[in-house]
């Protein structure tokens, strides 16, 4: 095998680390999603499964498009094939993605409006539930209280996982992200009243729970699904046949 | 009635089913995908020990149903949500006549609460004031997410659900259970969304809208909804098991539902045969607020009375004997909802 070879190996890994669950946050990769990666000479071939096959289609789909789009993205990778397994519009959903039909096409009749907004709901819920544990952490280091979160710049954040994971939720719903911007924002940007705060964060906390409690969930079920077939778990299988670097 | 450390709890379960999801009543892949899916559902969620073979889960009859809830499951009383799914299985995937039939022989400790479908317009409407008459509705189970044709659902607020709702007031029929949370087949529109149980719960307020599975895996915007409305309670189906698996996230539920919607509007239910309700009865009444979460205070005994029968009692007007029965009304559709809100 190629350094070179490799190198395409890691990008790919990479690339499909940047396709998010639209509902639970967290990537693919690390949801256990991905099934298989198989690289040879003509291209790119992924597989990805889900908790059940009850899942709702928008959010397989969304991950079905956000994955190819991803991996079309990397240099070299040639042709792009991803593939959801044992869904019950598997057959559906792949067929569209493959032919580049967007969801509506992917559906047809089924489907009213494309997934926009839904997404941008999620994308939303995302960034409350970061903005959450940035802000109880700076609670919980004593050096800042409820009443003057208003006032919690992202220049105040400390350096860290958290933060890194605000910033990017932020840019995802098109916040800005310079220093003196205000954390405590609506989705908007408009900065949240100080006699709003106490309820606003109980209520940010409450979409935190629901989205980590739908995490749990998830992998629970992935792992009782796939229980006889690959009791190791999350690591998808990765095989590189090509021949040239 | 479950007893336990001197104190006595009258248990009602909320959200059973009698159901048969044999191959003989596949009507399509879907009939199959659905009951694997519950399967995956129970194995990943139940104790070990209790954890059925794939064959007796498919289907198991009125006796095991008697026995698993009445027998050793401290159930006093238990309703049935009915789950139809005609697309999916030949005979439906609840069994109403057999459902019905067990109510009309204890109807004490069993009763059925049917389904409408609005799309189906004056016809269905017929059939709703049918159904009401041969089933005593006091009660009924909707799917808003579920597919009709070119269908991918309906809203509660939309003219003909209306027409429905209205219909069931006509009717006597005061508690409409609301299935929201894992789902089958929805598509363009976001079918958890708690939304449209916001506009008709504010329109009809002799009505009570029980929202299944608490609006999980939407638990905020349940919250928030629940939190403005005085009619609209929580029924805990599918949040109960991860009291054994996950016991840290269940306490994040269910203090977050006492937070903001209260002790009088959280019902039990173990969605049986999803689960059975003994070891959910024994585990919560066992249940505490871990010690390291001081944002959540401790849940009290007769918070859990309440939750585990008081509350759904209270609902469908059951004859709760004396001792097992609280001196504040439990079920209080005046409660005070977000008695914490306000507070960080």
């Amino acid at each position: 095998m190629t350094r070179m070879a490799v190198s395409v190996e890691a990008e790919v890994l990479a690339a499909l680390s940047t396709v998010l669950d639209p509902e639970l946050d967290e990537p693919v990769t690390e949801l256990g999603f991905v099934r298989s990666v198989a690289i040879d000479d003509e291209g790119v071939e992924v597989h990805l499964r889900l908790p059940t096959s009850f899942c709702a289609p928008n959010f397989a789909y969304l991950m079905v498009a956000d994955a190819y789009d991803a991996l079309a993205a990397v240099p070299g990778a040639g042709r792009v094939r991803v593939l959801l397994d044992d869904h019950h519009d598997s057959g559906k959903i792949n067929a569209g993605t493959a032919a580049g039909l967007g969801y509506v096409g992917t559906f047809g009749v089924e489907a009213e409006n494309s997934l926009d907004e839904l997404r941008r709901t999620f994308q939303r819920k995302a960034h409350l539930a970061a903005m959450e544990r940035c802000c109880r952490s700076v609670l919980a280091s004593g050096a800042w209280t409820v009443e003057e979160l208003p006032l919690l710049e992202l220049f105040d954040l400390p350096e860290g996982r958290l933060k890194s994971a605000l910033m990017r939720r932020r840019e995802a719903i098109g916040l800005p992200n310079h220093s003196h911007a205000r954390v405590m924002v609506d989705h908007d940007g408009t900065p949240v009243a100080r006699s709003d705060v106490a309820l606003r964060l109980r209520l940010a906390t409450t979409t935190r729970v629901s989205i980590e409690g739908n995490a749990h969930f998830c992998r629970g079920l992935l792992a009782t699904r796939y229980a006889g077939v690959d009791p190791a778990g999350s690591a998808p299988v990765v095989t590189n046949t090509r021949s040239h670097p | 009635m479950y007893e336990k450390d001197g104190e006595k709890y009258y248990v009602v379960d909320g959200h059973v089913h009698i159901w048969d999801g044999r191959a003989s009543n596949h009507k399509n892949v879907h009939g199959k995908q659905f009951i694997d899916c519950f399967y995956d559902y129970h194995k990943n969620l139940s104790p070990e020990e209790v954890v059925w073979d794939y064959d007796t889960y498919t289907y198991y009859g009125a006796e095991r149903f008697m026995k698993d809830l009445f027998g050793e499951g401290y159930v006093d009383h238990a309703i049935f949500q009915a789950t139809l799914l005609s697309d999916f299985y030949h005979n439906g995937f609840g069994q109403t006549e057999e459902a019905f039939g067990l109510t009309r022989q204890h109807p004490d400790k069993l009763t059925y609460n049917h389904a409408y479908d609005p799309r189906h317009g004056e016809a269905g409407l017929e059939q709703l004031r049918r159904d009401a008459e041969r089933f005593g509705l006091k009660g009924v189970k909707l799917y808003t997410a579920e597919w009709h044709g070119d269908s991918r659902g309906y809203k509660l607020d939309e003219p003909w659900s209306r027409r429905y709702l209205e219909e069931c007031l006509e009717l006597g029929i005061r508690n409409i259970h609301v299935h929201k949370g894992p789902t089958i087949r929805p598509l363009d529109r976001d079918a958890f969304d708690v939304a449209d149980i916001d506009k008709v719960a504010t329109d009809y307020l002799d009505l009570n809208f029980v929202v299944e599975h608490v609006g999980l895996p939407r638990l905020e915007d349940f919250c928030w909804i629940a939190t403005q409305e005085s009619n609209v309670y929580g029924g805990l189906a599918v949040a109960m098991p991860f009291i054994h698996t996950r016991p840290r996230y269940f306490a994040q539920i269910i203090g977050e539902l006492l937070y903001w919607i209260g002790e009088d509007k959280i019902l039990f239910g173990s969605d049986y045969a999803l689960w059975t309700p003994k070891w959910l009865v024994e585990k919560f009444v066992d249940f505490q607020i871990p010690a390291d979460m001081p944002e959540y205070a401790p849940i009290t005994t007769d918070q859990k009375k309440k939750i585990l029968g008081l509350n759904a009692a209270a609902l469908y007007d059951l004859d709760v004997p004396r001792q097992l029965s609280l001196p504040t009304q439990a079920g209080d559709a005046d409660a005070e909802v977000a008695a914490g809100a306000g507070a960080p």
